[in-house]
């Protein structure tokens, strides 16, 4: 373990791409790059650093990253790092590109979290389990005897919750991926029963990369409020899907189609909003990718998933497809959640039929405030808000279903979902 | 005892352990009634004094125990 700080090999990115290299990067490239990950010599050091970077996790909580490291920091005992790379959201796809393209800033990130907090035992857990990158990564950092801490890789189960904190303790434990009621948060009581931290693998490479460059040159991308770039997917309105990575703050529609092939903007995946194209040029440029900006839209950045929705296709029918697999995706432990999914889900399903009943908007709306803020993880309150945002922006085609009309020319699906949805008890663990 | 600066407690419904029994809406029609599932929904603001005894008994009857008094 080195003490001092290594002069970066390169110079560093002000601008965008910071994360994504033009080629994946082996640990030789790397190491040309960027140079050994500058271990601080013990635990806590790198925290006032990343709390002056103002960096937040990249999951989809967007939660201060110097917090949970301080909490973990500040608890006795074995304590846990784990890198969290699930990516279940099925529309997502940075998180693996991230780990095929740069493996080892992944990992470095996670050592120096490891070292931060005073962990010694840390974790991988990914949706495609030990992909060829991060084994070639894993053995050639062995090697050269980079890692303090040695890494153990599990698979996440193809479940949308897996991602989910406590699940992910929980299935690390050995258990199913399922959320549990918090408090104790599992920085608090984790993995068999250790303060655990739990990051995003973004986040972790940020960090590798804060802990080289600074907070400062951190904050020379992004807005004042939300400094640093985040990684996108976005889909355009041909289907086809590109992993972006970006400044926060960028407008919206640098990134996602705004013109007559566009009827809507998805912003945060399937736990975030749909939003109506402003007609204002004005508008649109002040429509901005950072939450601060996208609350006041109800939305938020959530994991970075932007789609912008064809005109062609009916937004209902769109809505619809993916509640339903929300629906499938409650762990089922919480009654509101247990019950109310799948009627919301059923109630979306009619109207995005030929003349849907009168009464099922009301109800879809009423079961929405039923289970919102109501289960012990945020799955209810994520698909309330999309179903919320797809009930007032797709408002002139649920009229337009009640005539017995839809202005769908191609019924194609267009938001991506997993081939099967796991149904079975097993599909947890 | 000394007397102690107590912040007001609240209802709080574990949802993972609560099977819809009912019981609590019954003993606590006040501040806790039932969704159209039979689950519980709370008053989310803290239980007034006069309620006090009530909402304990109340969080000792759940047959799941999943109610609880929690500080802030």
């Amino acid at each position: 373990m080195t003490t001092t700080m290594n002069e970066p090999a390169t110079r560093p990115a002000t601008t965008v791409p910071r994360l994504l290299p033009a080629a994946p990067e082996d640990l030789r490239r790397h190491l040309a790059r960027y140079g050994p990950a500058p271990y601080r010599g013990r635990a806590g050091l790198l925290i006032g650093d990343i709390e002056a970077s103002g960096l937040t996790g990249r999951g989809g909580a967007a939660f201060p990253v110097h917090r949970k490291l301080a909490i973990v920091a500040q608890a006795r005992g074995r304590k846990v790092v784990v890198a969290n790379g699930a990516e279940s959201e099925p529309a997502s796809r940075k998180d693996e590109l991230l780990l095929r393209a740069a493996p080892n800033l992944v990992l470095d990130g996670l050592q120096l979290a490891a070292e931060a907090t005073g962990a010694t035992e840390a974790h991988l857990y990914t949706h495609y389990g030990a992909t060829p990158e991060i084994l070639r990564a894993l053995a050639e950092r062995a090697a050269a005897g980079l890692d303090p801490v040695r890494v153990t890789i599990t698979q996440a189960p193809p479940r949308f919750l897996a991602g989910q904190e406590s699940a992910l303790v929980n299935h690390l434990g050995g258990g199913p991926a399922r959320p549990t009621f918090q408090p104790p948060r599992v920085t608090e009581r984790g993995l068999r029963g250790a303060p655990t931290l739990v990051q995003n693998v973004e986040t972790l490479a940020h960090i590798a990369l804060i802990a080289r460059y600074g907070p400062r040159w951190f904050r020379a991308a992004g807005s004042r409020a939300e400094p640093g770039s985040m990684l996108t997917t976005v889909y355009s309105p041909d289907g086809k899907c590109r992993v972006i990575e970006t400044e926060i703050g960028t407008p919206l529609k640098n990134l996602l189609s705004s013109g007559p092939e566009t009827q809507a903007w998805l912003v945060g995946g399937y736990h975030g909003a749909w939003l109506a194209l402003p007609q204002a040029a004005l508008t649109l440029d002040a429509l901005t990718l950072d939450n601060g900006t996208l609350k006041k839209y109800g939305a938020a950045a959530g994991a970075g998933v932007l789609a912008a929705l064809p005109s062609d296709r009916c937004g209902v029918t769109e809505a619809a497809r993916v509640v339903g697999y929300l629906a499938a995706e409650s762990a089922g432990q919480c009654g509101p959640c247990l019950n109310g999914l799948p009627r919301i889900a059923a109630g979306l399903a009619e109207l995005a039929g030929p003349r849907p009943r009168r009464a099922v908007r009301a109800d879809v709306e009423r079961w929405a405030g039923l289970v919102e803020g109501r289960g012990a993880c945020h799955h209810p309150d994520g698909t309330v808000r999309f179903v919320r945002s797809a009930l007032t922006v797709f408002a002139p085609e649920l009229s337009r279903h009640e005539k017995g009309q839809c202005s769908a020319t191609n019924r194609r699906p267009f938001l991506p979902l997993p081939d099967g949805i796991p149904t079975s008890e097993d599909d947890w663990i | 005892m000394a007397q102690t600066l107590k912040t007001p407690e609240t209802l709080m419904v574990n949802p993972i352990d609560c099977t819809g029994h009912g019981v609590c809406a019954e003993l606590l029609p006040e501040l806790i009634w039932l969704d159209e599932w039979g689950y519980p929904i709370v008053d989310p603001r803290p239980v007034p004094p006069q309620l006090d005894r009530e909402a304990r008994r109340t969080v000792a009857a759940c047959p799941a125990l999943a109610l609880k008094l929690m500080r802030r």
